[in-house]
């Protein structure tokens, strides 16, 4: 299959990331393509780990009986000999709390967003596994109290259409 | 009540009929769990960078009135704007009134040209305020019915046929409000060989400029070189910015248009509003961007509503501009009415008649596209189920 450009493959993105449940035959429509064309991007995308998965967003705050707390981790670390940052990413990420691990520029080295059920487990998850680790220097640990804006969309988002009568 | 009110009135206010429009919207109001296709603004809050800017201005303290035309640095990035974006050459000082919305540069301008007996033309469907601001003014409407086979653009021979001596003024609306139809370039070159010569007025309403889909952008009737001077471009910020709550517009042309209508202006607004315009700076200098993506939005609505529309065998020409569709029922045997009606009350969707917009829109229902798409798709299941099963 030839090339595609990637204009053709933002707009797709751009489709699914606002509603991955989208028809195949209503992405065609909107983006003027044919079916099958939209369908060879999406797994073009797919193959080439563009797309890493499909799921909902959740406002956990909303979600009935589920409790979780968030904790955005800054660390602080000395980099290995010839393997860099890398491999203290791997070990990072391999735990199943971790949501998210990014290395930063500025005062820390790794960013990352951790979820537990309690404050307790998430310190048990630094005091015991991230703390310890080699090459950690330092941690320092933000919790979550309110989570207003998520992925581009509002939590709070009223969906009321606020337009009112006139004639025009 | 001693007092006949009804008596004393205006009897051109007292005739105008109530608005075709904003019948079904108040039935709809009133239903749970109706949805609409009625309404023709942006769903689109105003981008933040804008609002932002017009909060700025009020914590500086620009509470004042501004000049009569408006902000000197509004106009100037008016007169930019319309030259980056259309080619166009207006002179800041002399040839831009800042107006509260287009409405208003709409309103002046009839007031400031038509007088008892004149004519004016209004192509049909379109936008409902020209023929009652043309009668209050003491002038004659002469509507033209444009055709749906014509994708509903004016032709120079329609034109031709209703010149007469007495005609003053041609309303010329496109993109249009409601059937989402434009003017091209060349069709506008064949309107201006009939207007040469002439001493006609053109206002070209231009509301929806920025909103135009395919390869084709929009092209004013003012950038053909005979035309510019006899041409008041109406246009504003509502559609283009997702600004109508501000109330802002603009008309642009010749300099002794623009005072005239200046003049009319201070009397009636003074100025339009100081906060408003402050906003409205920030969206010329940095707006291009959210014009794009808005209408980039618009564009896939617009795909998914026409072919919807198509699909359930309600025949719909491609609108090429505009927030838009204007699909034909005749094909259900139904009035424009009772299918709005009906539809109304059996599917709870509201749609607006293509006959609110004159008589030529008989037969055809208006569908905007400023919802989202899950909006759109419940409607367009709502109605196929109402055309199938009538």
């Amino acid at each position: 299959m030839a090339e595609i450009d990637n204009e053709k493959k933002d707009k797709v993105l751009e489709l699914l990331h606002t509603d991955c449940r989208i028809s195949l035959e209503q992405m065609s429509t909107m983006l003027a393509m044919p079916a099958e064309e939209v369908a060879d991007i999406i797994d073009t995308l797919e193959k080439e780990g563009v797309i890493l998965g499909y799921g909902a967003r959740i406002n956990r705050d909303k979600a009935y009986g589920s409790s979780t707390v968030t904790a955005y981790i800054e660390l602080r670390v000395m980099p290995q000999r010839t393997r860099g940052f890398d491999r203290i990413a791997e070990r990072i990420y391999q735990f199943p709390e971790v949501k998210a691990v990014n290395l930063m520029s500025g005062s820390y080295d790794f960013g990352i967003t951790v979820e537990a059920k309690n404050i307790r487990e998430i310190s048990l998850f630094v005091s015991e596994h991230l703390a310890p680790m080699e090459s950690v220097v330092g941690t320092a640990t933000h919790f979550v109290l309110k989570r207003y804006k998520y992925d581009g969309l509002i939590c709070c988002k009223p969906d009321k259409d606020e337009r009112e009568v006139i004639s025009l | 009540m001693s007092l006949d009110i009804n008596s004393i009135l205006n009897p051109v206010v007292r005739d105008i009929p109530p608005s075709g429009i904003r019948k079904f919207f108040d039935i709809a109001a009133e239903m749970d769990d109706a949805i609409s296709l009625g309404v023709g603004e942006p769903d689109f809050v105003t981008p933040w960078h804008i609002r932002d800017e017009g909060i700025y201005s009020l914590e500086k303290g620009m509470t004042y009135y501004t000049s009569n035309a408006g902000l000197k640095e509004l106009r100037a990035e008016i007169c930019a704007y319309l030259n980056r974006r259309f080619s166009l050459s207006y002179d800041p000082l002399t040839q831009v009134l800042v107006t509260v919305g287009g409405s208003e540069a709409i309103d002046l301008c009839i007031r400031s040209i038509i007088q008892n007996g004149d004519e004016v033309i209004i192509p049909e469907p379109c936008f409902v305020c020209y023929k009652p601001i043309t009668q209050l003014a003491g002038g004659v409407p002469v509507t033209i019915e444009t055709k749906a086979e014509n994708d509903f653009r004016l032709t120079a021979d329609e034109l031709r046929s209703a010149i007469t001596p007495n005609t003053k003024l041609l309303i010329l609306p496109f993109p249009n409000n409601p059937t989402g139809g434009i003017m091209s370039r060349s069709d506008l070159y064949e309107l201006a060989e009939v207007l040469r010569g002439t001493d006609i007025i053109i206002l070209a309403d231009e509301i929806y400029a920025e909103l135009t889909y395919g390869d084709e952008k929009h092209f004013s009737i003012a950038q053909i070189p005979e035309m510019y001077e006899r041409t008041v471009l109406v246009s504003g910020f509502s559609k283009a910015y997702a600004m109508t709550g501000w109330r802002l517009g603009y008309a642009c042309g010749h300099p002794a248009l623009i005072k005239a209508m200046t003049k009319v202006h201070q009397f009636a607004i003074m100025s339009a509003p100081t906060t408003a315009q402050y906003a409205a700076i920030e969206a010329l200098k940095n707006g291009d961007d959210d014009i794009e993506m808005m209408r980039a939005e618009y564009d896939m609505r617009r795909r998914v509503i026409v072919q919807g529309f198509n699909d359930m065998g309600l025949s719909c020409f491609e609108p090429k501009g505009a927030f838009y569709a204007f699909p034909c029922i005749k094909s259900t045997g139904l009035s424009s009415d009772e299918f709005c009606e009906r539809c109304l009350c059996e599917k709870k969707v509201a749609v607006i008649p293509g006959n609110a917009f004159g008589s030529s829109g008989e037969g055809f229902i208006r569908c905007s596209y400023a919802y989202s798409i899950e909006n759109i798709n419940e409607a367009l299941n709502r109605i196929e189920a109402f055309v199938k099963h009538r």
